[in-house]
């Protein structure tokens, strides 16, 4: 398994016990009266599942297993692969801290850091995308 | 990988990019508001992403390394139809609540994606067995 593979499988495992801890922490809210932060993850408790964890296991297991680019660089470029790793990751971390500040206590600073939450993401999404399109071949 | 493997998988990728376009939209319009009609992108948001990208590359990939036998991937018709089923219905069902189409439209969108579900298991169900040998014996 390379090393990309294994950073973001890995990665993804610890996104699946944080996010199913945060689903926890969510249902546990008006049992035990936590504070109103708690709605605010709602949102934020699926994309740890959906993005943190399925999306970036996929990810790992496609850069493994998927149909080889090229000979010599049979896994695409891994400059791209590693970015897709920062800034989905980067992304995915603000908005656990940004999206329920942002909920409970609106402030611009905040707001700035969602967007750029978002912009990481999508970049991230991208660059993906990119490493693996031309590494999909019939054969 | 197969041709409806690659055609699975492509379609997947789209629908990520453009899950993740309209997921963006609406989280950055979260934190620094640009318009409210972005909302609106919710029910495409999740449809692309749940079904479109997470569920259409399971099939490509389950199309591509389940047990054949010998080397065929027994009747790929089904398969085909799920391809079209899916991808029709992720469109209708998704963008069609986006752009506030009427219910009719929602709900046909929401029956061909079952269909798919339908048609693919037709085609898995018999490959899902004990690997076949490597040569005819
Ligand atoms: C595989 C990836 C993803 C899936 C399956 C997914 C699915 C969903 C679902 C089901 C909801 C509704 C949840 C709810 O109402 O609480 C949602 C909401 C949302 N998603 Fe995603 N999503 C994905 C990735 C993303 C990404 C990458 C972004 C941003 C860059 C994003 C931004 C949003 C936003 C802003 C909302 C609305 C949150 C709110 O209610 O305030 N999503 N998504």
């Amino acid at each position: 398994m390379p090393i990309v593979t294994r950073t973001f499988v890995k990665t993804a495992l610890v996104y699946f016990v944080v996010a199913l801890l945060t689903g926890m922490l969510v249902a546990a809210r008006p049992v035990l009266e936590l504070p109103p932060l708690v709605i605010g993850l709602t949102p934020v408790y699926f994309h740890l599942f959906m993005v943190g964890w399925v999306t970036q296991l996929i990810i790992g297991i496609a850069y493994w297993m998927f149909p080889k680019y090229r000979r010599d660089m049979p896994r695409g470029y891994d400059s791209l692969a590693w970015t897709t790793y920062a800034l989905l990751n980067l992304g995915l971390l603000l908005r656990l801290v940004a999206e329920p500040a942002q909920t409970v206590s609106p402030a611009p600073s905040w707001g700035w850091l969602l967007a750029l939450s978002a912009l990481l993401q999508w970049l991230g999404g991208l660059a993906f995308v990119a490493n693996t399109w031309p590494r999909v071949k019939e054969r | 990988m197969p041709r409806l493997s690659a055609w699975f998988v492509r379609s997947a990728l789209i629908h990520l990019t453009l899950g993740f376009t309209f997921g963006g939209l609406m989280l950055w319009n979260k934190g620094l508001p640009l318009h409210p009609a972005l909302w609106r992108l919710l029910p495409a948001h999740i449809e692309f992403l749940l079904v479109g990208w997470t569920v259409q590359l399971a099939l490509g990939v389950a199309f591509w390394i389940l047990p054949r036998f010998y080397s065929s991937r027994g009747n790929t018709k089904p398969a085909w139809l799920a391809f079209f089923l899916i991808n029709g219905g992720v469109w209708l069902a998704g963008m069609g609540a986006a752009l506030g189409a009427p219910a009719p439209v929602i709900l046909l969108g929401r029956v061909l994606e079952a269909g798919a579900a339908l048609a693919f298991a037709i085609h898995a169900w018999p490959r899902v067995k004990p690997l076949s040998p490597e040569v005819k014996p």
